[in-house]
């Protein structure tokens, strides 16, 4: 903010006017899944329990949006084909 | 001044990942139940927006977007101050795709109340331009159990249309762990710490399901996200049921039960194992009944796992597992047995 706003600029007390989706959760992550396109069944399971929305599914095959994924491995370990590893992140 | 953000990735069928909830009005649409994960994949989105800041492994927001498919329509959903709330609504950012209010800890229940009267009187003057708005209480333990109790105790006497929603992480995990009337026996947290002169929480969780059976509303069950239909099955009889609902929806949480994250559904699906928290519903009508796994258990009783499986999982319980607590886990063991005897003698549909 280079210049302060006046009063009537300032946003509402206690609305909130941004999206989060801003907030790139996804370089909390130690663990990124990676999904074995080969061995997936297409049972959405993980879809289904990720917490953070970071499956996708685009109408053909199931990927993961690494903008978001904490890492937490529940897509993983609740995998019936165990089609997911959860690969540690090095470098950056 | 409303900055919408919400990135882009190209799908081949269906709705785009991230969206928000937008109805027009006068549209008369209301979505239904779905159960193949794939067409729910490409017809629904949940409730909450990534970006959110609760814990990795948490089971909150999968509580919330499993209940979000379960929506009918329009909704409107109130949050007691909790993880959920804070972590979802740090200023200026939010990550509700639904209209949202959260006002204080003790008074989600009273806003929801308020909410519910609001639409009520919009509907009579003609002035609202939907059928039906939904009002959809999302609450943690200690907004239920303990400080939020007498709104909510007061919503089910009024008798508002509003489905209450519990996810139960069993203590006050946003300010650090501190014991909650809904935090189990001999469980470790930092007000109720192990050690040589106590064995953790000297009380057992507070019954609240059965205290909401008590106030005779419309409907009353349990659920975990783990059994992930029939939390849906759930919510949406919640919603439609005329008059209050309420749901109390155990959720794990990896940093206060001190287990892995990647077990947070394993946990809960050995805690419904264990009968440790038994699956059922109650209605005026039909009274108790169990429904998914554990009528499973109540059917064939060689499924029921001893009490060790749920706890040997967790550092909140670790304690117990040594050789000189062996009496400490008998009484839990004999507790949670007693429990789930009585729901059976109760329950319509358990076999005799």
């Amino acid at each position: 903010m280079a210049t302060l706003r006046s009063w009537r600029e300032i946003p509402l007390g206690g609305v909130a006017f941004r999206l989060s989706t801003d907030v790139k959760t996804g370089d909390w992550r130690a663990l990124r899944p990676v999904i074995d396109q080969s061995k997936c069944t297409k049972c959405m399971i993980c879809w289904l329990y990720c917490p953070d929305m970071s499956i996708i599914w685009d109408g053909e095959k199931v990927f993961v949006n690494y903008d978001y994924c904490k890492g937490c491995g529940i897509c993983a370990h609740e995998c019936p084909v165990k089609a997911i590893t959860m690969v540690p992140e090095v470098g950056e | 001044m409303v900055v919408k953000t919400i990135p882009e990735i190209p799908v081949k069928k269906g709705e785009p990942p991230y969206k928000l909830w937008i109805f027009e009005p006068g549209e008369k649409k209301e979505f239904p139940l779905v159960f193949n994960l794939r067409q729910l994949a490409e017809q629904r989105r949940p409730a909450l927006i990534p970006g959110h800041r609760l814990c990795a492994g948490c089971a909150a927001p999968i509580v919330v977007k499993l209940a979000s498919f379960a929506f009918r329509g329009p909704t409107i959903v109130v949050s007691a101050t909790g993880c959920l709330e804070v972590s979802t609504s740090i200023y200026p950012y939010t990550s509700w795709a639904v209209p949202w209010i959260h006002n204080a800890f003790e008074n989600a229940a009273a806003t929801a109340s308020g909410i519910e009267a609001a639409i009520k009187a919009l509907k009579k003057t003609g002035r609202l331009k939907y059928d039906h708005v939904d009002v959809v209480v999302f609450a943690g333990d200690g907004g239920t159990y303990d400080i939020g109790f007498q709104a909510l105790s007061g919503m089910a006497e009024r008798g508002h249309d509003v489905l209450y929603i519990l996810y139960d992480n069993e203590a006050y995990m946003n300010t650090g762990i501190q014991r909650s009337g809904g935090t189990p026996k001999f469980a470790w947290t930092t007000t109720s710490p192990v050690g040589s002169v106590l064995p953790g929480k000297g009380e057992h969780k507070k019954p609240i399901a059965d205290i909401m059976v008590a106030h005779r509303i419309p409907y009353v069950a349990t659920a975990t996200p783990a059994h992930w239909m029939d939390l849906m099955k759930k919510v949406r009889k919640g919603i439609e049921v005329n008059g209050p609902a309420f749901i109390h929806a155990l959720s794990s949480c990896d940093r206060g039960w001190r287990h892995e994250e990647a077990i947070s559904i394993e946990i809960l699906r050995r805690a419904v194992d264990t009968c440790y928290f038994p699956l059922w519903e109650w209605t005026p009508e039909t009274g108790y009944l169990l429904t998914d796994r554990s009528l499973v258990i109540a059917r064939n009783p060689s499924l029921k796992q001893p009490i060790d499986k749920f706890l040997e999982v967790q550092g909140r319980f670790r304690h117990l597992l040594r050789p000189e607590n062996k009496e400490l886990l008998k009484q839990l063991q004999d507790y949670v047995d007693a429990v789930w005897e009585d729901l059976l003698k109760r329950a319509s549909n358990a076999p005799r």
